[in-house]
C-alpha cells in the first residue's frame, strides 16, 4: 500500500553562470594579475571539477590593496557624506538581489553547499545585511556612540569557507556603512562568489579601492592582518587561528574582531514541543552540513524524553536527503574539502574509539566528491572528545540532563559560548535559561535563526566583538573604545 | 480503488487508551499532555517542505496520483440530480480526451442525493461521500445528527464525512465530542468514517492536535481538516500536525487512520505539497488514497491541465476540460 | 505645428484606487503666475470618511509586515520616484515659482529623504525600543509600535520635499496615512499617487486627498478612528480648532511648527506615531 513519491532529479540550471576561466585580484577597483603572488585553482567539492584559475595572492599584492585601500579612505570614502555612502550600498544590495540566482548556484558550486541553502539563506541574507548597512550610514549619530563617531580607517577582513558571500557581507556591508574601507580575504577554497563580488561593486559604481579582494591562503590572510596600514582586523574562522591573530596584534594600535568557533548546546525540555525540536535539531546541526560555528553539535535532552526524542530524531533523520547540491531536493550537500572530511573522520573514529555508539540512516554517497553521512552519537559524556572539540561537520553528540540547573552547568561546560538553543512550552524557563547560558546568542525554541538587525557573536572562546545590530556598528566607529 | 475496510473502533485501542474516554478529565489530562506544536516552527517545517521540488517523471506521477486521491465535492445548496449526475460523469472519466486519466477516488455530496450518486457511479470503482450530522454548522441535537447519517448510508453511502462539535470542544467537553463520533461510527456500519475537525474554528495548531487525537480515539477512519464552507480551510502547516498526529496514533495502536485536506486547494501547485508534506511526515504508506484525500472541485481541471501539459509538450487551454 | 498634448486628470487616491470625489467638486490649481494647471477634486468628508476606512482596512496588513520589508518597499518608492524625477521637477517648478535647477533640487532631496526614512524602518525598535533592568527576576522590554491611522495636512508650500518628510516617517513605522495635500500645490501629491500605486505599496496605507484644508481637516481631526494628527499644513487657527477638536479622541497631535524641510529631520516624526508597548514575563524554572 502506497507508493513511494520519488523526487526525480531536479537540477538547478548552471545556465545563469558564466565563470572566466582565470581571475586576477580585485585591487583599486580592477582585476589585477599578481605582482609576487601565484596561480591556484578552486575546485567543486562533490565532484573534484576545476571551477576556475585563481591567483594566490603575495606581500606585494597585500601592500598594493591596503595602499589602494587607504587612499580611498581618506580621499573619497572617509570624506563622502553618510546618505551618499549609503547609497552605494543599497545598489550592492539591488544587485545582489537582482544576481542571487546566479550567485547561489555559484556559491553551491565553490562551496558544496544544497542549493536550497545558497537561494533561500545565504542570498537574501547577503542582500538583507547591505539594506540594513545602507541605513545606518547616515544615522550614526543615533546609534548611541556620540553625535559624530568616526571609522578606524582601513579594515582587514579574513572570512571562512562555510558562507563565502554572507561572510562577506557580515564583514564589508558594516565597515562600509562606518566609513571604513576594506582589504578582504575570502577563504582559500571559496574565492569565486567574493570574486563575483567584486564584480558587483564595479557594477554599483563604487569608488576605486573602498573594497579590495585578495585571493589566496592562510599565508595572504596573516599578511593582511599584520600589514602596519591596518587600522582593524575582522576574524571570522577557527579557535585557533584566533589566538594566533590576537598575538599578532598585541601591542599595536589595531582594533580587532574574532568570531571564532563553538560546540554549542541544545538543550531540550520534557515539555519541548517535540515534532519543532526535531526541526530544531535537524537545522541546528546538519545545516550547512555542519559546517557552522553556532551549530547546536550537543544535544542535551532532558532524561525522562530522551528515549522517545531520539526515536523521533532518528525517524527525521531517514528522511534526509544527501547528494548532487545542485539538486533542488538535497538536504545535505558535500563537505568542503578533503581535509575537512579527513578531520570529520578522524573526530568520528574518536567517538568510537571513546565508547559512544554511532548512527547514521542509510545513505548512498557519491563516489566522487568528500562526503560525509548525518550521523548520531549517543552515549557521549561531558569527557569525550566528540562532547569538547568542534567538529564542523554533520555530527551529533547526545548527552543527558536531569534539571535545569544541570543543564546550564552541562551547556556551559566548554570553553566554547558562541550559541545555545533551549526547548520548552514554558516561557518563564526560556528565559530563565537564557540568562544563564553563557553564549552569545540563545534561540528558544527555534535555532540557526540570522538577521542583520540581531547582534551576533560570542563567549569566551568563541572570540569577542558582535556583528548585526546597533551594536556591531561599534567595531567600526571609533568612539566605541 | 478500494476503501480501507474500517476496524471497530473499541478493539483497536490499546486498554491504557481506551482508558481515556472515561471522562471529560481523563480526555482532558491525555490531551492535553500530548507536546504542544509550536506555530512559528510548524509554519517554518511545512513552507520548507513545499520547497520540494517535482519534475519530470515524479512530477507525473505526482499528478496522476494526486487525481486519484480527489473526492470530487459539490455541497451547494442549489445542488440538483443534474448536477450530481454531470459530476458523476467527470469522476470516473475526468478527461474527455484522454481515456489513460485515472478516475477519482470518491464523489462528496450532501446526504439527500446520495442515491442519485450511487446510480450514477455504478459499475465505476468511484465511491460516494456523504457529508452529514448538520453539515457544516454541527449545530443540532444527536439524534438529528444519527438520522441525517442513517439516511445517507441507508441510501448506499460508502463514506460519511461528519463534522465534530465544535462548540463542545471549545468548551472542554471532551467526552461529549468523544461519544458523538462513536455513536455516528456506529451508525455508519460499513461506510468508513472521516471526522471534520473544521480546524480554521480550531484557533491553534495545540487544538489541531487534540481534536485529532480525540477523533482517532473515537474511531475515525479519516481526519479531515475542513468544510470548506469557512476560511481559512486546508493549509499545509494543519495538514503537517494531522499527519504528525497519525503517525503517532499509528505508532501507538498499530491502526492508520487516513488524513484528508479540504477547502482552498485550487491547483495542482497547491495540492502537490499535500503529497509530499504527507508522504515525509506519516510516511510512503499515506501515499494512497485510501489514506488519503484531497477534497475540492476545481483542482481536477487542474490536475488534468498539468498532466496534459506534461503529456503534450505544451501549454493547454483551459476550454479542452469540462466543467460540469 | 507642435503636437498638441493630451492633459492629464488628477483624482483622489483613496484604497489604492483613483476616484473623483463623491461630491462631483472641483477646483482650479494655477501655477505661480497665476495661470491655470488642471482641476483637481475638492474632497469632501465624506471621502475624508472613506479614506480613513480604507487606511485603517490596511494597518493590519502593513503594521503587521517585517519591518525589513516596509523599508524594501518605502526605497521601492524611492526608486520610481527617481526615475520619474523629471515630472515632478517640472510640477514643482511651475507650481512653487521655482527655477528648474532648484526644483531639480527638491526632486533629488526628496528621494534622498524617503531613503533616509526606508533605512529607519528596521532600526527604531533598537534605538527607540529598550530592555529594562527592572528591579525583579523578570525579562522586561519595551517596543515601539504603529499608533495606526495618521491624518496628514501636509505643508502648504514645500508640495515635494515637505510632503514626502511628513508622510514617510508614519508609513515607514508601520501606520497608515491620509494625506490632505497643500490646497494650492496639490499637483505633485496627486502624482506622488501614481508613484505609490506603482511602487509595492499596498492598497490604503498611503491615500491622498485633495480639496480645501479648511474644509476637510477637522473632519480628520475629530474622526474617532484616526490615532494622529499631524498639523504641518494648518495655519494657526486651524491648528488650534483642529487640536480641540482631536482632543474629543485623545488623538495624538503634532502641532505645526516652522521647518525647513531641508535640513536632516530627526527622530521627531519618526516617534510620534509610535506607541511603546512594555511586556514582563517572569525568568524561572
Amino acid at each position: 500500500m502506497g507508493t513511494e513519491l520519488v523526487y526525480a532529479p531536479a537540477p538547478e540550471s548552471r545556465a545563469t553562470v558564466h565563470l572566466r576561466g582565470s581571475y586576477g585580484l580585485f585591487i583599486d577597483g580592477e582585476f589585477c594579475a599578481t605582482r609576487d603572488g601565484g596561480m591556484t585553482t578552486t575546485t567543486n567539492p562533490a565532484t573534484e571539477e576545476v571551477l576556475a584559475e585563481v591567483t594566490h595572492a603575495g606581500a606585494g599584492d597585500v601592500d598594493a590593496a591596503v595602499r589602494a585601500a587607504r587612499r580611498a579612505q581618506s580621499r573619497t570614502w572617509g570624506r563622502m557624506a553618510g546618505a551618499e555612502r549609503g547609497k552605494y550600498l543599497f545598489r550592492i544590495a539591488r544587485i545582489l538581489q537582482e544576481r542571487s540566482r546566479e550567485l547561489a548556484v555559484v556559491e553551491t558550486l565553490d562551496n558544496g553547499k544544497p542549493i536550497k541553502e545558497s537561494r533561500d539563506v545565504d542570498l537574501p541574507l547577503a542582500a538583507a545585511h547591505f539594506f540594513y548597512h545602507a541605513g545606518w550610514a547616515d544615522k550614526l549619530r543615533y546609534a548611541g556612540y556620540g553625535p559624530d563617531p568616526r571609522p578606524l580607517g582601513v579594515a582587514g577582513q579574513v572570512i571562512p569557507w562555510n558562507f563565502p558571500l554572507l561572510m562577506l557581507a557580515w564583514k564589508v556591508a558594516p565597515a562600509l556603512a562606518t566609513g571604513n574601507t576594506v582589504v578582504l580575504k575570502p577563504a582559500e577554497t571559496t574565492p569565486l562568489t567574493a570574486l563575483l563580488f567584486a564584480e558587483v561593486c564595479q557594477q554599483a559604481d563604487l569608488p576605486a579601492g573602498v573594497v579590495n579582494i585578495l585571493t589566496g591562503a592562510g599565508d595572504v590572510g596573516a599578511a593582511v592582518v599584520a600589514h602596519p596600514g591596518v587600522d582593524k582586523v575582522a576574524f571570522t574562522g577557527s579557535t585557533e587561528v584566533g589566538r594566533q591573530i590576537a598575538a599578532a596584534v598585541a601591542g599595536t594600535a589595531k582594533h580587532v574582531t574574532l568570531e571564532l568557533g563553538g560546540k554549542a548546546a541544545n538543550i531540550v525540555f520534557d515539555d519541548a514541543p517535540v515534532d519543532e525540536a526535531v526541526e530544531g535539531i535537524i537545522r541546528g546541526v546538519f545545516f550547512n552540513q555542519g559546517h557552522v560555528c553556532c551549530a547546536g553539535t550537543r544535544l542535551l535532552v532532558q532524561e525522562s524524553v530522551a528515549d522517545t526524542l531520539l526515536a523521533a530524531l532518528r525517524r527525521r533523520m531517514r528522511t534526509l536527503r544527501l547528494g548532487d547540491p545542485l539538486d533542488k531536493n538535497t538536504d545535505i550537500g558535500a563537505i568542503n574539502s578533503a581535509e575537512q572530511l579527513a578531520r570529520v573522520t578522524a573526530l568520528a573514529a574518536a567517538g568510537d574509539e571513546e565508547g559512544a555508539t554511532r548512527w547514521s540512516p542509510p545513505c548512498d554517497l557519491p563516489r566522487t566528491g568528500y562526503w560525509f553521512p548525518p550521523t548520531l552519537f549517543t552515549g557521549v559524556t561531558q569527557a569525550h572528545r566528540i562532547a569538547r572539540e568542534e567538529i564542523f561537520g554533520p555530527v551529533l553528540s547526545v548527552l543527558t540532563f536531569r534539571t535545569p540547573g544541570e543543564a546550564v552547568e552541562k551547556a556551559n561546560n566548554t570553553p566554547y559560548g558562541l550559541s545555545a538553543g533551549v526547548w520548552t512550552d514554558k516561557g518563564s524557563r526560556a528565559l530563565w535559561m537564557a540568562q544563564r547560558l553563557r553564549a552569545g546568542v540563545v534561540w528558544s525554541n527555534t535555532f540557526n535563526q540570522f538577521d542583520p538587525a540581531s547582534p551576533f557573536g560570542g563567549y569566551k572562546e568563541s572570540g569577542y566583538g558582535r556583528e548585526g545590530g546597533r551594536q556591531g556598528l561599534g567595531a567600526y566607529l571609533d568612539a566605541a573604545y | 480503488m478500494t476503501v480501507t475496510v474500517p476496524s471497530t473502533p473499541s478493539t483497536r485501542l490499546p486498554g491504557s487508551l481506551a482508558d481515556t474516554l472515561a471522562s471529560d478529565a481523563s480526555l482532558r489530562r491525555f490531551l492535553h499532555g500530548l507536546p504542544g506544536v509550536d506555530e512559528v516552527g510548524a509554519n517554518a517545517r511545512a513552507a520548507a517542505l513545499s520547497t520540494r521540488s517535482l519534475k519530470t517523471t515524479a512530477k507525473a506521477a505526482a499528478l496522476d496520483l494526486a487525481i486519484t486521491m480527489v473526492d470530487l465535492t459539490t455541497l451547494e445548496g442549489a445542488d440538483t440530480p443534474g448536477k450530481v449526475a454531470a459530476l458523476a460523469a467527470k469522476a470516473r472519466r475526468p478527461d474527455p480526451a484522454d481515456p489513460t486519466a485515472p478516475a477519482v477516488a470518491a464523489l462528496c455530496v450532501y446526504g439527500d442525493l446520495v442515491a442519485v450518486a450511487k446510480r450514477a457511479l455504478a459499475g465505476s470503482d468511484v465511491a460516494v461521500a456523504a457529508v452529514a450530522t448538520a453539515f457544516p454548522s454541527g449545530r443540532a441535537p444527536l439524534e438529528v445528527k444519527l438520522a441525517d447519517t442513517a439516511a445517507a448510508v441507508a441510501q448506499g453511502a460508502d463514506e460519511v464525512d461528519m463534522v465534530i462539535d465544535r462548540g463542545a470542544f471549545l468548551s472542554g467537553r471532551y467526552g461529549r465530542v468523544a461519544e458523538e463520533v462513536a455513536a455516528v461510527r456506529a451508525v455508519c456500519a460499513g461506510a468508513h468514517l472521516k471526522v471534520i475537525l473544521e480546524t480554521g474554528e480550531l484557533g491553534t495548531y495545540d487544538n489541531v492536535r487534540r481534536a485529532a487525537w480525540l477523533a482517532m480515539l473515537a474511531g475515525a477512519d479519516f481526519v479531515k481538516t475542513s468544510t470548506g464552507k469557512i476560511a481559512p480551510a486546508a493549509t499545509l502547516p494543519v495538514t503537517l500536525v494531522l499527519a504528525e498526529a497519525v503517525r503517532d496514533f499509528h505508532e501507538a495502536t498499530g491502526t492508520a487512520v487516513g488524513v484528508k485536506a479540504a477547502g482552498g486547494i485550487r491547483t495542482a501547485k497547491d495540492a502537490l505539497p499535500y503529497l509530499v508534506l504527507v508522504g515525509e511526515t506519516a510516511g510512503a504508506d499515506w501515499l494512497d488514497p485510501t489514506l488519503l484525500r484531497l477534497g475540492a472541485s476545481s483542482l481536477l481541471n487542474d490536475l488534468l491541465m498539468q498532466r496534459a501539459r506534461m503529456a503534450r509538450g505544451r501549454y493547454v487551454s483551459p476550454d479542452d476540460f469540462t466543467l460540469d | 505645428m507642435p503636437r498638441t498634448e493630451v492633459r492629464k486628470t488628477y483624482k483622489l487616491f483613496i484604497g489604492g484606487a483613483f476616484p473623483r470625489s463623491e461630491s462631483g467638486r472641483v477646483y482650479p490649481v494655477t501655477d505661480a503666475r497665476d495661470r491655470f494647471l488642471a482641476h483637481v477634486a475638492m474632497a469632501s468628508r465624506k471621502d475624508a470618511r472613506d479614506a480613513v476606512v480604507a487606511a485603517r482596512a490596511a494597518v493590519a496588513g502593513w503594521s503587521g509586515a517585517t519591518a525589513y520589508n516596509r523599508g524594501q518597499v518605502v526605497y521601492r518608492v524611492a526608486e520610481v520616484l527617481e526615475g520619474r524625477g523629471a515630472q515632478f521637477a517640472d510640477l514643482v517648478a511651475a507650481g512653487e515659482g521655482v527655477s528648474a535647477a532648484v526644483a531639480r533640487r527638491q526632486v533629488g532631496a526628496a528621494v534622498d529623504r524617503l531613503v533616509w526614512y526606508a533605512g529607519w524602518a528596521d532600526k527604531v525598535a533598537a534605538v527607540l525600543g529598550s530592555a529594562n533592568p527592572v528591579a525583579g527576576p523578570f525579562f522586561a522590554f519595551s517596543v515601539p509600535e504603529p499608533t495606526g491611522v495618521v491624518a496628514c495636512l501636509a505643508p502648504q508650500s514645500s508640495s515635494l520635499l515637505g510632503l514626502v518628510s511628513v508622510l514617510a516617517p508614519a508609513v515607514v513605522t508601520g501606520n497608515t496615512t491620509v494625506v490632505l495635500a497643500s490646497q494650492r500645490l496639490p499637483l505633485p501629491a496627486v502624482t506622488l499617487a501614481e508613484v505609490l500605486a506603482t511602487a509595492d505599496i499596498p492598497a490604503g496605507v498611503v491615500n491622498v486627498l485633495t480639496g480645501h484644508t479648511a474644509e476637510v481637516a477637522p473632519w480628520l481631526a475629530s474622526h474617532g478612528d484616526v490615532n494622529g494628527l499631524d498639523l504641518a499644513g494648518a495655519d494657526a487657527e486651524l491648528a488650534l480648532s483642529c487640536e480641540r477638536a482631536a482632543a474629543a479622541t485623545l488623538t495624538r497631535v503634532r502641532r505645526p511648527s516652522v521647518e525647513n524641510y531641508g535640513d536632516e529631520p530627526g527622530l521627531g516624526r519618526l516617534s510620534a506615531w509610535l506607541e511603546t508597548k512594555s511586556v514582563w514575563h517572569p525568568a524561572g524554572r
